[in-house]
């Protein structure tokens, strides 16, 4: 179907699945419960689960693929955003615009840098990113917010205003819309003790997932595909070949800005603000460790990594001190104080902390990241029912 | 599997299909709330929203104490705190309206995205009805406008930029703590008694938004009493040693250097100009003067001996002798063994003000809430007699001009104050330009029905 071969098919398809059914899969826990803490069907952090998926999936087939890796893609990311907000500001809340000239303007934003900083490649490559974001931070942040000239606003972030000119508005909804349909539109379905969420934003955003996931999963399996992961094993023979790899590096440069801008520009699409802490180094590096986290070069890697590190910063640093008390309340006083004071470092404002040791152990003990630990326990369990080795899935690292 | 065939037909279909499935949502949409969150069970859920993490989380930290302490007096748990001294007894310690007080936390990094992602998980997951705290005008302002578009009621912490308030001010948004504005009104008689009309002031000013319109507003008073401004130079944001930026200073032939700077940065650049010896210099015939126009105390612990002497202004102190600072700082004290800081204090009287309104109103619907608090006049919070306007929903109360002690004896008394500006000096008419004159409005209320 659609030019995949078998498992490539199965592949996609579970990917379908998994974000259409999303609010039923991230729910699962019934709201009155003491778990429902950890339940993650609410609107605002599955669109990120699907943004940053985009993101990741994007700034992958950079990294997976070419094995350049960019500390700089947060640039994308922001451009893509003001463009979107700009587009609000001037024309309408429709997020097709917006959309389109996030992923525009990325994409000559990209082609710029990448044509600069893709003559040199290893660490020269990354630290040349990373200084062309923080320039790009540092110029939305102060530069370019002046009284005189403003472009961003600075610290407090672009948003529309309603003396905006918002020339295409007339008489159109007063937040992001799709043709008259408002993305903070939500509707809940209450079936027994669960309340599932179904918000339109959300399901924008997955469409745009599935959109993605399908063309880099079409770029891992074409011939371009091919040459960029030669560029990564040994750009130096590819070039005694007689393949010049550059404009191969560049076009993947370029197409992984693209994703970013999108990602961008659904961001603002979903909460109309752009802000200049979203091109800041700390977001350049939070892609790489989506990528890594999930597993690099792997296709289905940088979804899971993305969700995983979301999940973290979202639902790990709002346990607090009272709901932990709550959760070990069963306890005889001075047991439930001692988990307590076991437990509180690593939630709240901990969860950095947690994140970090799981990002170690999974770096230490699978270096091909989530997936390869996923690759491993279907194996074990395949290997069991039959003797049949470990067949290779379709998501197999790049190396 | 076997391949699919798309013909025209069945293309038309799913495309139906799907847009039909598009659709589903709106045609289900809103439902029986008759604004954001509606509180249906017994207990109310309050969101604070505070910086856990990177620079200010400290000061997020000492928020969350006093949070939890306005919750735990809302209750009526522990002493009653404020309750006993704030002049509106509309509460009675058995939570709001009936319904036991509860609370969710969330972290906003002090960045704007991460806040709204925070505040945005509170509403549509937790079901909050009001948001409270959080340090940096730019979240505050971020924070702002969501709570606006989302309904229910923002209570910013720890902003000072004048635009809070000012051109992105919001109905659903208030501020309990003081602005750039009045920092400056309050510090420039001060400064005119201690230096006299004749100075020259060189100013350093953090390059965004806070810092431009403290310069503009610290400019605007001083030049109104006869201060020359010699040069406005700005630092970037990152800037952690300001050496460079000292030096030209001392051959500017100004005598006073005023730091538009916050938290890390302003330990750094007041520590760098001390280096330099500008304390001691004689210039015009003058000693030489700095002045920090935003204190806090972390800031004043973070730059250690060097702020002695050095004035500045602030929001509250715990030193200040009214019946609801004693009250607030003995309740503060007994349970946390300190006493609180400043954004402790704006955070703890922001969830009484917000529980007060809503029993006033007999709703938590926010219009009701904001028509409570709109021009609502009080006491007995900690900061003497309080006003919130209605024009711009800014808190108008006393400004405090401080100065680094010399010799503190505790490390909680490093400021000492110096003069209680009264509410009338530091007045402004809510169409000020500095606040984004005539054009700016709060809109109107929502209650996201």
């Amino acid at each position: 179907m659609l030019k995949l071969d078998k498992k490539d098919t199965t592949l996609f398809l579970v990917v379908i699945a998994m974000t259409l059914l999303a609010p039923f899969i991230m729910n699962p826990f019934p709201t009155d419960s003491g778990l429902a803490q950890f339940n993650a069907g609410y609107p605002d952090l599955m669109q990120r689960f699907a943004i940053f998926g985009i993101f990741a999936i994007g700034f992958n087939i950079l990294f997976g693929l070419t094995g350049y890796l960019s500390f700089g893609h947060a640039a994308f990311l922001g451009v893509g955003s003001y463009a979107a907000v700009w587009m609000f500001k001037l024309l309408s809340f429709n997020i097709l615009p917006a959309i389109f000239l996030a992923v525009l303007v990325a994409a000559i934003f990209s082609l710029a840098i990448g044509f600069v900083c893709l003559r040199r490649s290893g660490i020269y490559f990354s630290i040349l990113t990373l200084a062309f974001a923080q320039m790009s931070f540092a110029m939305a942040y102060s530069v370019l917010s002046n009284p005189s000239f403003n472009l961003t606003n600075g610290e407090t972030g672009l948003q529309v205003y309603a003396d905006d000119p918002q020339i295409l508005k007339g008489s159109g909804p007063d937040a992001t819309h799709l043709f008259g349909l408002e993305m903070r539109n939500t509707f809940t379905l209450d079936v027994g003790a669960w309340a599932f969420q179904f918000n339109l934003g959300f399901y924008i955003c997955a469409m745009f997932l599935i959109l993605a996931f399908y063309i880099s999963l079409r770029i891992f399996r074409s011939p371009f595909g091919l040459i960029l992961r030669a560029i990564k094993t040994n750009q130096t023979r590819l070039n005694f070949t007689g393949t010049n790899s550059r404009p191969y590096t560049l076009a993947a440069f370029v197409i992984s800005g693209m994703y970013a801008g999108l990602a961008g520009g659904l961001m603002a699409a979903m909460d109309p603000l752009a802000g200049a802490e979203r091109m800041q180094w700390t977001a350049s590096g939070e892609v790489v460790l989506m990528t890594i986290l999930g597993g690099a070069g792997t296709l289905l890697g940088p979804i899971l990594g993305a969700g995983f590190i979301k999940y973290f910063e979202n639902i790990f640093s709002k346990i607090n001190d009272s709901v932990l008390q709550s959760w070990f309340s069963f306890m005889p006083d001075g047991l439930s104080d001692f988990f307590v004071s076991i437990v509180h470092p690593f939630v709240g404002k901990g969860w950095h902390l947690t994140l970090g040791l799981l990002f170690m152990l999974v770096v230490t003990f699978l270096p091909g990241g989530l997936v390869e630990g996923g690759q491993k326990i279907w194996s074990r369990l395949r290997n069991k029912d039959k003797d049949g080795g470990a067949k290779s899935t379709a998501t197999t690292p790049a190396e | 599997m076997s391949k699919l065939i798309f013909n025209r037909r069945g293309l038309i279909k799913s495309t139906a299909a799907v847009g039909a499935g598009l659709a589903m949502p709106t045609i289900f949409s809103r439902n029986a709330w008759a604004y954001t969150n509606e509180p249906k069970g017994d207990t109310v859920t309050l969101g604070f929203n505070v910086p856990q993490t990177g620079p200010y989380a400290d000061e997020g930290a000492d928020e969350l104490l006093a949070q939890k302490l306005a919750v735990e007096h809302l209750n009526g748990e522990g002493d009653g705190g404020c309750l006993n001294t704030f002049t509106s007894k509309a509460l009675k310690g058995n939570g709001i309206l009936g319904k036991k007080v509860a609370y969710v936390t969330g972290d906003t990094q002090t960045k704007s995205d991460a806040a709204r992602a925070s505040a945005k998980s509170m509403i549509e997951k937790d079901g909050a009805v009001m948001i409270n705290g959080g340090s940096s005008s730019g979240v505050a302002v971020a924070v702002q406008g969501l709570c606006q578009e989302a309904g229910v009621i923002f209570m910013a912490g720890l902003t000072h930029a004048n635009d809070t308030t000012g051109k992105d001010r919001k109905a659903n948004g208030f501020r309990h703590f003081f602005n750039a504005y009045m920092s400056a009104a309050a510090l420039a008689p001060v400064l005119e008694k201690e230096m006299g009309s004749d100075r020259r002031a060189y100013h350093l000013t953090a390059d965004y938004n806070w810092g431009w319109t403290q310069q503009e507003s610290i400019a605007a008073s001083t030049e109104a009493m006869g201060w020359e401004t010699v040069n406005n130079v700005l630092t970037p944001l990152a800037s952690t040693d300001f050496s460079s930026y000292i030096t030209p200073v001392l051959n500017s032939g100004a005598d006073v250097l005023v730091l538009n700077h916050y938290g890390g940065n302003m330990v750094n650049s007041l520590s760098n100009a001390i280096q330099f010896d500008l304390l001691n210099k004689q210039v015009n015939g003058k000693d030489f003067k700095i002045v920090v126009p935003l204190y806090s105390e972390l800031m004043a612990a973070g730059a250690g001996d060097n702020i002695k002497g050095v004035l500045g202004s602030m929001n509250y102190n715990w030193q200040l002798d009214n019946e609801g600072s004693k009250q607030f700082v003995k309740s503060f004290g007994e349970k946390y063994g300190k006493p609180p800081s400043n954004s402790a204090q704006t955070c703890y009287a922001q969830v009484l003000l917000y529980a007060d309104a809503c029993e006033r109103a007999g709703t938590f619907n926010p219009c009701g809430v904001v028509e409570a608090l709109e021009g609502f006049d009080f006491d007995g919070l900690g900061n003497g007699k309080t006003s919130y306007r209605k024009e711009d929903h800014q808190c108008f109360k006393d400004v405090l001009v401080v100065r680094g002690a010399e010799n503190p004896t505790t490390a909680y008394d490093t400021l000492e104050i110096v003069e209680i500006t009264p509410t009338e000096q530091v007045t402004y008419a809510p169409d000020h330009p500095l606040f984004g004159g005539p054009e700016a409005t709060l809109g109107t209320c929502n209650s996201g029905a």
